[in-house]
């Protein structure tokens, strides 16, 4: 609108270029425009997670109970979290797999804490269309790499959760926790 | 009728559309060129307003719905949360509360704005008639929005309102059973009144189209109240309405988001902070300020079934205003008496509006009997019989005459604030 040789004549005023109406026009538009968009984000905001729902979003698992071997699941902001108990054949196996073999090439060790070893916390949700693998008891179907068979497609998981077989493309996410103590993580 | 539309516009996109289906040839027609009298004051605002928080309520109502329990457990924590946890919720709960109040000064404004200007009268009684509809779809919405939140005002609003019709003989109790799907205001009261809470402002959609459809083939009254003869009596629609509408907009929604920011509960009830408790009533038990003169009526006649049909009555006389207003003259400038008498009923339904907020004691009764008296004396006596006694000052030759002097001429270029209400 600087550039009056680049706007139209005004439609009503008496000089040519802009005029004092295109200028009204442009602030009453813009106006409206801001003051429905300030309205319309509260709308839309109001549809994302409420602070009660976000005063949930942690969770506290005690590792105690687990016996090596096995695993359990747990809810974590409505998804299921899988905590498992890593025999030393399953952590070797996870370990020594070369990179190049990888769907989603990780390290075993990027995958757990320091010195947990032993533990793995993964979100129990197959990265093809979010069925849940089964494998956490010893007596469910792992697939062939010992870790997680997803039933929907026949993804299959490794004991790290690293993705070894599709329709999956990626590995399972893992969910932000920490160790409070030897025996006790916090997801969230 | 089968035919392409010959569309007039430039653009492809819109021409394509608009050959297909003429909605914007239709825009263009009924909001773009559409001839409206030129001397419109701001009080014709008011329709335009109505729309816009009608819209502004759908709206916030579809998003206070996605948080709210319509389970009597449930119900008045879901609100407090909406209140305290949920991302502007308090902001889009106070618009949608106080917008009722909001929609229901509008409205009343308006109606006045159609009482005083005779815009009920020929050709417009169909018009008016579908207004009284959407008053009464607004006063049902209103009641069963406000029993939402289910604390004691909601509560014994809703038990009071329904036993109303307990008052009719034989089939009353039955009704008011069927009406609480049960024995009393509980669970299944709750659930359809909140699916009729989401339905009925749709309806009222249907019928603000009817309403407007209407207008725009009867085309608007005018404070003269004389009929369009020129295309000199008249401006499109845009721009010249389309800014002064915005203008009004404007005011209307400074206004309302004073009342949202700072003063949100002024026009709320504190009872309604305490959750439904249906052993025990409220001590002071009134409805929302905009059911209060009606509310006064009610309480105004000592029989229950009396009552009850003069406060249901006080809105069904609005039907046959026009055939009862006997004056061929529109606008109340030029009947002398009328312009009097019609402020003495609007003072007699204020005053029942302030008996109604007070407990029926002493002067409140008498007042408020005196003023349901008038309220129908005014529908039923004096309007009939002023149209014959009135002797109505001398209407002007056309709409522009007064305002442009010479009229028929064409318009001055200059010619936009003109002074409108001459007292």
């Amino acid at each position: 609108m600087a550039d009056p040789s680049a706007a139209t004549a005004g439609h009503h005023g008496p000089a040519e270029g802009v005029t004092k109406r295109d200028f009204l026009q442009l602030i009453a538009v813009s106006g409206a425009a801001i003051g429905s968009a300030a309205i319309g984000w509260a709308l839309v905001d109001s549809m994302n997670p409420s602070k009660d729902v976000l005063a949930v979003s942690a969770t506290e698992v005690d590792l105690a109970p687990i016996t090596e071997g096995m695993g359990i699941t747990v809810m974590w902001q409505g998804k299921p979290i899988f905590v498992r108990h890593r025999t030393p054949a399953e952590i070797k196996s996870a370990e020594d797999v070369q990179q190049s073999q990888l769907i989603e090439p990780a390290t075993d060790a990027s995958r757990v804490k320091p010195g947990h070893d032993q533990w793995i916390v993964l979100i129990g949700i197959c990265t093809h269309l979010g069925c849940i693998p089964l494998g956490n008891k010893p007596t469910d179907p792992r697939g062939d790499w010992g870790g997680w068979f997803c039933p929907c497609h026949g993804s299959q998981y490794d004991t790290s959760g690293r993705v070894r077989h599709g329709p999956a493309p990626l590995n399972l996410y893992l969910p932000p926790y920490a160790f409070e103590t030897d025996t006790k993580i916090k997801i969230g | 009728m089968a035919g392409l539309n010959k569309s007039e516009f430039k653009n492809p996109v819109v021409n394509w559309i608009d050959t297909r289906l003429p909605v914007f040839t239709m825009m263009q027609k009924e909001y773009g060129t559409f001839p409206t009298p030129r001397n419109f004051n701001y009080l014709w605002n008011f329709g335009a307003l109505a729309m816009v928080i009608m819209m502004i309520m759908i709206a916030t109502g579809i998003f206070l719905a996605m948080n709210y329990q319509p389970n009597t457990a449930l119900a008045f924590n879901s609100v407090q949360r909406i209140m305290r946890d949920v991302n502007y919720g308090w902001l889009i709960r106070y618009v949608h509360q106080n917008g009722a109040s909001m929609f229901f000064i509008v409205t009343y404004i308006h109606i006045f704005r159609g009482m005083y200007y005779g815009s009920y009268k020929y050709p417009r009684e169909l018009l008016w008639m579908l207004g009284v509809v959407i008053m009464l779809i607004m006063m049902a919405t209103a009641f069963m929005g406000y029993v939402l939140p289910w604390g004691q005002m909601s509560y014994w609003g809703a038990t009071v309102i329904t036993n109303l019709f307990s008052a009719f003989p034989l089939v009353g109790q039955p009704i008011v059973t069927w009406l609480w799907g049960g024995f009393s205001v509980d669970l299944p009261t709750l659930n359809r009144f909140y699916a009729l809470h989401y339905l009925l402002p749709f309806v009222l959609v249907g019928v603000v189209f009817l309403h407007v459809a209407a207008l725009h083939i009867t085309g608007s009254n005018n404070p003269l109240g004389i009929d369009v003869k020129t295309p000199q009596d008249t401006v499109p629609f845009h721009p010249y309405y389309t800014v002064k509408d915005s203008v009004g907009v404007c005011v209307f929604l400074l206004i309302f988001a004073l009342v949202v920011f700072f003063a949100p509960n002024f026009l709320g009830d504190p009872n309604n902070f305490i959750p439904a408790n249906p052993l025990q009533t409220p001590s002071d038990i009134v409805p929302e300020w905009y059911f209060l003169p009606y509310y006064a009526i009610l309480r105004s006649v000592p029989n229950k079934l009396g009552g009850v049909c003069m406060m249901f009555g006080s809105i069904l006389v609005l039907f046959v205003l026009p055939w009862l207003d006997t004056s061929p003259v529109r606008s109340a400038r030029f009947r002398p008496l009328y312009r009097k008498l019609i402020f003495v009923w609007a003072l007699a339904f204020v005053v029942l509006g302030y008996c109604g907020m007070n407990k029926p004691e002493g002067i409140f009764v008498i007042l408020s009997r005196i003023c349901t008296l008038y309220y129908f004396f005014h529908f039923l006596v004096l309007l009939p019989i002023l149209g014959k006694l009135e002797r109505p000052l001398p209407l002007p030759e056309s709409i522009s005459r007064p305002v442009i002097g010479g009229g028929g001429g064409p318009m001055p270029s200059g010619a936009v604030a003109k002074p409108m209400e001459k007292a």
